[in-house]
């Protein structure tokens, strides 16, 4: 009697922290028959703003074949059963709200075109134009990649000799402390007339948004090394070098990842903002132009993209930031 | 000091060390302290807190320098701390991101002899007992295992000298008595000199060949006791209650002012009672 209430209790808890949804397969029906709704109420009611419904009605009938194999391997995946029952009531909700807002926009006319087009309208738009937004979307990536990546590596290099030797803290760390607190897009009018493109302006301007941010995190890990730690590894025979490789940027490394995440979220904004004020390609200037032409459609599809690529972004973050830190108590299941 | 025709490993020389406090207030941690280590014996600082214990440590290990005085190792001084003497500290201080196998091997990192001497780490993980837990990382491990992993870590070198400073200060009494049979092996089987910090009289006088006794205020030696128990300690034999009694003895005239505390119950928990069953 009591082993089963114990065993209970740890059910419990784990459902408490992450499984506290319901499981039971009603939702997950309930789910699939809202996005059938959703399909329906495209097919069979009649449109009143001339749009075509045809690459909307594939992504429901993709949405549904999706949750159909999740479902079908969920049976024998434990694990993935647990998400998919416990993201259920989610995706009844996107079901029912895309029914809705169909309805709304594309079989009523209530919301009007251009400035709010319906959930159709605005699939079709990133069918119509995928090229272009492919294009967008790979422009975009290159120069935030580019500007990311070295706005990290001198963000490291400068933190480390901040954190690491009195003379670069004495004459570099009240630099970073004022104009880190700059908003980097301020830069833009600097940018424009010291760059000779737009995409070397667009990778200074994300690298100086995510440099200090970094080094600022990256000083603070390598001065907080505990002093143990370097009396330790002197005792073990270290030189001055291995303190500083093998000891003091290995401590700080959690803090360079809270640095990164940081700066990502900055070089995202600054993307965008340097994009729409300078730049002849990427996601920023199609929104840019999109807006130009009232072609509202157009601005909500690339924001979509935004959101899915950024998304992806900070997901394999996470997955790298996981890995690296796996020796972190609390980091790893 | 019967055997003074053995070598002497360390000696330490009329040493001073003061600290001084944000407000300029002095402390005299050591004060005039003459000492010297033999090859190969197990010694052992015990005494209460504020003696200069640890600091006598330090300045063996070149941790810490003296005001005046000087510390020497086989008559070479004693500047800045080095391979030769292996610390461990009280708590283990295991580098987090590193597995155990690599925390034991960062000495031969350290020192540029890693590819040479790497099929080692191997033998000084079976010496702690911690086969199985190579690839574990530190949080994963109990106190113990830890302090283990830290004294093989200080082993890999190969130190003339191992100092350990409370090692085992912070664990239970099971983990301790079962460290501090670790300890006597290991210093057996390796022949190491070890000196050893402790506030345990019961754990002073089973591991160590000679007990310095230490005064606070300033820090000073009071006494060293020379332990004849042999190879084979009981704690409950007769012989070695004598000697408890006599360390203890020599720790409240020493200052300790043991009785006094009584009222204080920080000072109480840190109190070994020689009549509480191990």
């Amino acid at each position: 009697m009591e082993k089963t209430i114990k065993i209970k209790q740890v059910v419990s808890d784990i459902d408490v922290n992450i499984y506290w949804k319901p499981k039971s397969k009603i939702w997950f029906f309930a789910s699939v028959a809202a996005v059938i709704v959703a399909l329906t109420v495209s097919i069979f009611v009649p449109n009143v703003q001339a749009v075509t419904n045809l690459p909307y009605q594939f992504f429901l009938v993709g949405f549904i074949i999706v949750l159909s194999v999740l479902w079908v391997i969920s049976q024998s995946v434990d694990s993935l059963r647990k998400i998919l029952y416990q993201k259920s009531q989610f995706f009844f909700a996107v079901g029912i709200v895309l029914a809705v807002w169909d309805l709304l926009s594309t079989k009523s006319g209530f919301l009007q075109i251009p400035f709010f087009p319906g959930p159709a309208q605005i699939i079709n738009v990133i069918f119509t134009e995928r090229e272009i937004l492919l294009l967008s979307t790979y422009y975009s990536m290159r120069l935030f990649f580019v500007g990311l990546i070295s706005g990290i590596l001198l963000g490291i290099i400068t933190g480390v000799l901040i954190g690491w030797n009195r003379q670069w803290n004495y004459w570099l760390f009240p630099v970073i402390k004022v104009t880190g607190v700059i908003p980097a897009v301020a830069w833009i009018p600097v940018a424009i007339v010291i760059f000779p493109d737009s995409f070397s302006a667009g990778v200074f301007l994300i690298a100086i948004a995510s440099w200090f941010s970094v080094a600022f995190m990256v000083s603070t890990g390598i001065s907080s090394t505990p002093k143990v730690y370097y009396e330790v590894a002197k005792t073990l025979g270290a030189k001055e070098s291995f303190l500083l490789f093998h000891i003091a940027i290995p401590n700080a490394v959690p803090d360079i990842f809270t640095g990164i995440s940081t700066a990502t979220g900055f070089a995202f904004l600054t993307l965008i903002v340097s994009e729409m004020v300078g730049a002849k390609a990427g996601l920023g200037w199609y929104i840019n132009w999109a807006k130009a032409w009232s072609a509202y459609d157009k601005v909500y599809a690339s924001i979509i993209i935004m959101a899915v690529a950024f998304s992806i972004i900070l997901g394999l973050l996470t997955i790298v930031r996981n890995y690296v830190l796996r020796w972190k108590k609390g980091i790893v299941k | 000091m019967s055997k003074q025709t053995e070598e002497v490993l360390i000696d330490v020389r009329n040493v001073n060390r003061i600290y001084y406090d944000t407000t300029g207030k002095e402390t005299i941690a050591l004060q005039n302290v003459d000492l010297e280590i033999r090859k190969g014996e197990l010694i052992s600082f015990i005494g209460p807190s504020g003696c200069g214990k640890t600091t006598l440590l330090r300045l063996i290990a070149g941790l810490d320098l003296p005001q005046s005085g000087s510390v020497f190792m086989e008559n070479i001084l004693i500047e800045k701390p080095g391979y030769e003497r292996g610390y461990v500290f009280q708590q283990a201080a295991l580098f987090p991101w590193k597995t155990v196998e690599e925390n034991i091997a960062i000495g031969l990192k350290a020192r540029n002899i890693f590819k040479q001497k790497k099929g080692h780490i191997k033998e000084y993980i079976d010496m702690i007992g911690l086969t199985g837990f190579e690839k574990a990382y530190p949080h994963e491990i109990s106190g113990g295992m830890a302090q283990r992993v830290a004294i093989a870590r200080a082993l890999i070198n190969k130190p003339k000298v191992l100092l350990l400073d409370e090692p085992l200060g912070a664990l239970d009494a099971f983990t301790r008595i079962d460290l501090q049979n670790t300890i006597r092996k290991i210093w057996k089987d390796t022949g190491t000199t070890i000196a050893l910090v402790t506030h345990d009289v019961d754990e002073a006088i089973y591991l160590s060949d000679r007990i310095v006794i230490m005064t606070p205020r300033p820090g000073k030696i009071n006494e060293i006791i020379q332990v004849k128990l042999g190879d084979k300690r009981d704690r409950n034999d007769d012989e070695f209650i004598i000697l408890r009694r006599r360390v203890l003895e020599k720790l409240e005239l020493a200052g300790a002012h043991y009785t006094s505390k009584l009222n204080d119950p920080v000072e109480l928990s840190n109190i070994r009672w020689p009549g509480e069953a191990i």
